[in-house]
């Protein structure tokens, strides 16, 4: 039921849109929230956590944004649904693994959810595709006004939402973008950038969060402090860091194409091959071929419509959506070779890439995400 | 490290050292071997230098002044051994109830150690009406004790008034 709604609806994360760059595949922001004179849900007992879900989880799904979404107490999800829906972004480990009376609304377009008895009473988040911060917020500020009519907050005028870990107290903000730094990677920087950036407030994990590897090379940036600041202050901070990576990312990419084009074709060559032709395909490996896909669409070798097969690649190749699209249980392997059949389909009219170094900016169908080509220089 | 320390808890010599890093400051104890035994430091990670030393017949001036917040959230329970532990609280009175512990953390976890974001307008609403009847509630508390009885009925219908208000909010 919860599957076919999942997989039926648009999604925010993997329909196409004019607004997706370069470098940035998504934006998230979340907001950490509390009701007040309850205990924090690791510290709850179960009728108190009853009580948080029954109160939390109608006065969620009553929102205007999510109108015709998906409601669902975790222990009613089977083991696979929970997968699918960490593997989306849209409920996370801790969710998925956790013992009783949790709970997640997710809207109809999949852009906004909201956990229940996560390790705060309230996880509301918003994913946007591409480099839209300003809407996401928006979208998030929405939901927790809309929410805070219903409920009470446990707030305090000095240090602002309290939240059962101390490192969010404050706005209980963490805003994200999932970024896409093959240059990075290929040009063995990324640990510097990390390091930089660390020392700024700043977080690096991978792309399913903490201790998850960098396949496909694409890293989640974070803040990492949420006291002190406002929120717009720690988005532009934020942003600001993101800006010099992509520009950091941007100048690693022209320095390849300068010094041995023939490195970069040879091994976007291959990935193409390779998905093309593969017989057994780990996901790991998956995304890495992806991600040099992706990077032959930024260089235009692929048209431009290939960016959304791939989007939809880093996710769909992740060993749940595999196993749902193959409708039945399977072990490893056969999810390898399934996984590769899948993909020899996905890329069979992909075209050949076009292996020529693209310089003069003509027909750009459409610029107007908030980063782009423009940072180029 | 020229001469040899003593235990902190009787005067024979020490053997076992121990140092605990609590919110950026050092804490470090001597104990000879019996002592060490007595209080059950055998394993290092299951034990906290606070807990040995906050307990009232060791407490000593300085130790009362540095860990001056409660052992246990009266709200909800939780220890400072349990937020030691996981790092998360019990629930929202905690921050006071630990905030001689938590304070300093605050300030060097983030940007700064008060709240510049966005402010919820219930939450606040509430927290003024609830802040005005602690208020009352003492002032009528007072006016009892100075059996000043006319103020104390005014006072009375006050909260009265707004525990209404409150209630009414609530229902809304």
């Amino acid at each position: 039921m919860l599957i076919k709604s999942i997989f039926g609806g648009k999604s925010e994360m993997t329909v196409g849109s004019a607004k997706k760059c370069p470098v940035v595949l998504m934006t998230r922001i979340r907001l950490a929230r509390n009701l007040s004179e309850t205990p924090f849900p690791g510290w709850a007992k179960t009728p108190q956590r009853t009580q948080i879900l029954e109160k939390c989880l109608p006065a969620v799904a009553s929102l205007s944004q999510m109108k015709r979404g998906i409601t669902a107490e975790v222990e009613e999800l089977s083991d696979l649904e929970k997968q699918i829906l960490v593997e989306r972004h849209l409920i996370s480990r801790e969710l998925s693994g956790s013992p009783e009376k949790a709970g997640v609304v997710i809207s109809k377009d999949q852009s906004v959810s909201v956990m229940i008895n996560e390790e705060d009473h309230l996880r509301i988040q918003v994913i946007k595709s591409g480099y839209r911060f300003k809407q996401a917020w928006n979208s998030v500020n929405g939901v927790d006004s809309a929410l805070e009519d219903e409920l009470d907050y446990a707030f305090s005028s000095q240090i602002g939402f309290l939240t059962a870990c101390p490192t969010n107290v404050g706005t209980g903000m963490r805003a994200s973008a999932m970024m896409h730094l093959p240059a990075l990677i290929i040009s063995n920087q990324m640990e510097k950038v990390v390091r930089a950036v660390n020392q700024l407030g700043i977080a690096v994990r991978g792309l399913f969060g903490e201790g998850s590897d960098a396949s496909g090379s694409i890293f989640q940036i974070s803040n990492q402090t949420t006291l002190g600041e406002s929120e717009e202050e720690i988005i532009k901070r934020l942003s600001s860091v993101l800006k010099t990576i992509i520009d950091q990312e941007m100048n690693a990419r022209e320095k390849i194409l300068e010094k041995d084009p023939n490195k970069l074709f040879d091994k976007i060559g291959r990935a193409y091959g390779i998905l093309q032709n593969s017989h057994l395909l780990s996901s790991s490996e998956c995304m890495n071929l992806a991600s040099l896909v992706r990077f032959g669409v930024d260089l235009e070798m692929f048209p431009e419509a290939t960016r959304n097969t791939v989007d939809r690649m880093f996710i769909e190749c992740q060993p749940g959506h595999i196993q749902y699209h193959a409708g039945k249980s399977i072990d490893t392997d056969e999810r390898d070779a399934y996984r590769s059949e899948y993909l020899r389909k996905q890329f069979e009219n992909v075209d050949k890439p076009v292996f020529s170094i693209h310089t003069d900016e003509s027909d750009e169908e459409s610029e107007n995400a908030e980063s782009s080509e423009n940072d180029k220089e | 490290m020229g001469k040899p320390l003593k235990c902190d808890l009787c005067d024979a010599s020490a053997t076992v050292h121990l140092t605990q890093i609590i919110n950026n400051q050092i804490h470090k104890i001597d104990l000879c071997e019996s002592c060490a035994e007595e209080k059950g430091i055998t394993d290092p990670n299951g034990y906290s230098l606070a807990d040995l030393l906050v307990k009232p017949e060791e407490e000593t001036e300085e130790l009362s002044l540095s860990l001056d917040a409660a052992e246990e959230c009266p709200e909800c329970g939780y220890t400072q051994k349990d937020f030691k532990k996981t790092g998360r609280l019990g629930c929202e009175h905690c921050y006071n109830t630990f905030g001689p512990l938590l304070s300093p953390a605050l300030a060097g976890m983030h940007k700064g150690d008060s709240h510049k974001g966005k402010v919820p307008e219930r939450a606040v609403e509430r927290k003024t009406f609830e802040d005005r009847l602690i208020a009352l509630e003492k002032d009528l508390k007072q006016a009892i004790q100075q059996e000043h009885y006319e103020e104390a009925a005014r006072y009375r219908d006050e909260i009265l008034e707004l525990k209404k208000a409150l209630e009414a909010e609530e229902l809304a």
